[in-house]
């Protein structure tokens, strides 16, 4: 494979493309797939060919907008149709050529305008399961320029001026990371892909791997040729099924088109990858324990160091980046390290996917660049807090992160200045509640959370989660005391300082976030044994009549 | 040293092949034992110790070291699964949205706790740690097919409508 053959086979979409007047892109993910969007596609398709309209209906990955799907996007007019099923086909064919249909039609251009695609470029445009698509679209361009005309020192150098930071939520820089490893002595070395999103209510790489497949490959591969490993894997969970069949079929067309295998575009680089499944443990996704996984044994992390960069998979020097990671690499090689590092805030470049969800009227996947403030993202792009209610708290970085409420929505969003105000970029999650949510019953859903899921090695996680649960507990159903509220204090300090891997060096953040923004309530709960949300199950206190 | 010869399929049942097909693809090597195990639970739903034996001595990993990982991993099941299998999401998303009222019903209605399965076998409760479909928050599966935006009277006439079949 070459460029000129990319060139070709981009040419041979285009035109392909050009015989049709309309392009109906029809959601495919799995947010619009559970509200039957396949049968709307089929549908769609019969309608067309019934009306004997020249277009084409295409399956797409994820658009975004999840709270509005099953979606339609219409092309060449952009007109987005929004809730539409089986029912409707007949009509949306109908308006093809003519007026859009004005029921259906999707109008929130706040929600798009502030939004700047770098990883999701592709998503709810290209057909996933289809590799030509990718390839029409600049697809595997920066891995053959990469192979062909830069050294491995080059590719680190672009990726260092870049200023990416790893997407998974440590925030470590990419470049850094990639030298250490292209340093390592060893012949063989790993590439893993972390796709292992254990975080509740957080979906980016789900939707990556769903929409896009190929632009995680192609990482995957330039990031192999920059650090010399010939083998790669991507860890997914078994709870995504649908990313696991995409990255399947992607796999295989790749290595159809000699762009995964020996000798990769003629050169004598030679890389493939593997998909393992994960098994449902949140712990996984620590590098340590997600290379234990792929070993075939229990999640358990490792003391670091020695850090995967130097001893790894198999003890081999491994480089491990998250699913969002590889996504923004073929841009920056294509366009330029500089490129990305013109957008952004300071110290924390580029763009970030985040999955908005919980209170909020615009749920789905908004990309938007670094340093935005999040009432932007909240008010602007998300649409506020519906019905009515009233925004109370922003949730940022899953267990490990913390609970920001309403007097901290205008700082920008990068890895330090959440990092400042008690909480974690993480890997994008970020969910809103209003008054209806209890913030001490929050903090311990986390707790519960990260409870259940410590893999027990070390004892302050393991111990330290469950005394601080109980405490939380009864708090919760009125039983508990101010001792209890510094006890709490003193066990998140042990916790975070005293536990082997980041599972539990995190896991007090939710409750020291709450405490830090939300004492009333933990007081309210205490001295005067009501729950402010009404959430708690709190038994009155029995009167004794004078 | 005999050079070793993997244990006989424990019956002639066509899934074991599948799983012996795991195994050999990755030349019987012990780091095999996660992708095995998955292959297991999706041919036969669960894991019984006849299967956890016989993908250990394959594997050539001490017993101990097997059951270690299927405890470990909470996606594997030692139990088989009702007939029908209610498994709601109580991700971050689904508990904001009142996921929690969800798992209360389910539970009076069917009088088991989550994770059991009625005494029928009939109907299997299940929780998940998010399903990643977060904007269609509160989630469930019935019998792994996706619903959002689940009320507890949708749910509960799902779980009517499979206990009378």
């Amino acid at each position: 494979m070459t460029i000129e053959e990319l060139d070709q086979i981009a040419e041979s979409v285009r035109a392909e493309n050009a015989k049709y007047d309309h392009e109906i892109n029809v959601c495919m993910g799995t947010g619009c797939m559970s509200q039957h969007s396949d049968k709307l596609k089929e549908a769609l398709a019969k309608a067309v060919e019934a009306q004997g309209k020249n277009a084409l209906v295409r399956r797409t990955g994820c658009m975004g907008l999840c709270a509005a799907g099953p979606l339609v996007l219409v092309d060449p007019e952009e007109t987005l149709y929004q809730h539409v099923n089986a029912s409707h086909a007949e009509a949306v064919a109908a308006s093809l050529g003519n007026e859009p249909i004005a029921e259906l039609q999707c109008d929130l251009r706040e929600h798009f305008d502030q939004q700047v695609h770098v990883v999701l470029e592709n998503s709810g445009h290209i057909d996933p399961e289809k590799i030509d698509d990718y390839i029409s679209r600049e697809g595997y361009r920066a891995l053959l320029t990469a192979l062909n005309d830069m050294t491995p020192n080059g590719v680190i150098r672009q990726i260092t001026e870049s200023g990416l930071r790893g997407r998974g939520g440590g925030g470590y820089p990419t470049g850094l990371k990639w030298g250490m490893v292209a340093k390592a002595s060893g012949d063989v070395k790993y590439v893993i892909c972390n796709g292992d999103e254990g975080d509740p209510g957080a979906f980016m790489d789900r939707s990556v791997l769903e929409s896009d497949p190929q632009r995680v490959v192609e990482g995957m591969a330039i990031a192999a040729y920059a650090v010399g490993a010939s083998k790669g894997y991507i860890y997914v969970r078994a709870e995504y099924p649908l990313a696991v069949n995409r990255l399947t079929v992607a796999l295989r067309d790749a290595r159809r088109r000699g762009l995964l295998g020996n000798n990769i575009g003629n050169t004598p680089f030679n890389f493939d990858v593997e998909i393992r499944l994960g098994a449902g443990a949140f712990v996984c996704g620590e590098e340590t324990a997600l290379i234990s996984s792929i070993e075939g044994r229990r999640g358990t992390p490792k003391p670091r160091p020695p850090y995967p960069a130097v001893s790894g998979l198999w003890g081999r020097p491994t480089l491990i980046n998250n699913v969002e990671t590889f996504a923004n690499i073929a841009p920056i090689i294509r366009k330029g390290g500089r490129w990305f590092a013109g957008m952004g805030s300071d110290r924390s470049k580029g763009t970030k996917v985040f999955a908005l969800t919980g209170k909020i009227t615009n749920t789905g996947l908004v990309e938007v660049p670094m340093g935005i403030k999040l009432r932007e993202i909240i008010e602007v792009i998300g649409g506020g807090v519906p019905d009515g209610h009233k925004f109370k708290a922003v949730q940022t970085g899953g267990p490990s992160g913390g609970c920001l409420p309403a007097e901290l929505l205008d700082i920008g969003v990068s890895y330090d200045a959440l990092l400042k105000v008690g909480s974690i970029m993480g890997s994008g999650g970020m969910i809103v509640m209003d008054d209806t949510s209890c913030m001490v019953n929050v903090a311990r859903f986390f707790i519960e959370f990260c409870m259940t899921e410590s893999c027990g090695k070390c004892i302050p996680c393991r111990a330290g989660t469950a005394q601080m649960h109980t405490l939380l507990t009864r708090i919760c159903d009125g039983s508990g005391t101010m001792e209890d509220l510094d006890l709490l204090v003193d066990l998140c300090a042990t916790v975070k300082e005293a536990s082997l891997c980041g599972l539990g060096q995190t896991a007090p953040n939710p409750v020291l976030s709450t405490l830090r923004y939300f004492k009333d309530e933990y007081i309210e709960h205490i001295v005067h044994k009501r729950c402010p949300a009404g959430v708690c199950n709190i038994k009155a206190p029995v009167e004794v009549l004078a | 040293m005999p050079a070793f010869t993997p244990p006989p399929l424990p019956s002639d049942d066509k899934r074991w092949k599948i799983v012996n097909g795991t195994m050999r693809k990755n030349g019987f090597a012990r780091y095999a034992l996660i992708e095995t195990l998955h292959t297991v639970q999706s041919a036969f739903g669960y894991l019984d110790d006849d299967a956890i034996t016989f993908v250990a001595r394959s594997l050539r990993v001490p017993l101990s070291q097997a059951y270690g990982v299927v405890t470990f991993y909470h996606y594997f099941s030692l139990k088989p699964p009702g007939k029908h299998t209610m498994t709601i999401c109580t991700g971050t998303a689904c508990y904001i949205k009142g996921t929690d009222k969800l798992v209360a019903a389910a539970e009076k209605r069917l009088g088991i706790p989550q994770g059991q399965t009625t005494k029928d076998g009939q109907i299997s409760l299940m929780t998940a740690r998010c399903v990643g479909a977060c904007g269609r928050a509160p989630v469930v599966l019935t019998d792994g097919e996706l619903m959002g935006q689940m009320t507890g009277e949708q749910m509960l006439a799902q779980l009517e409508r499979w206990a009378v079949e």
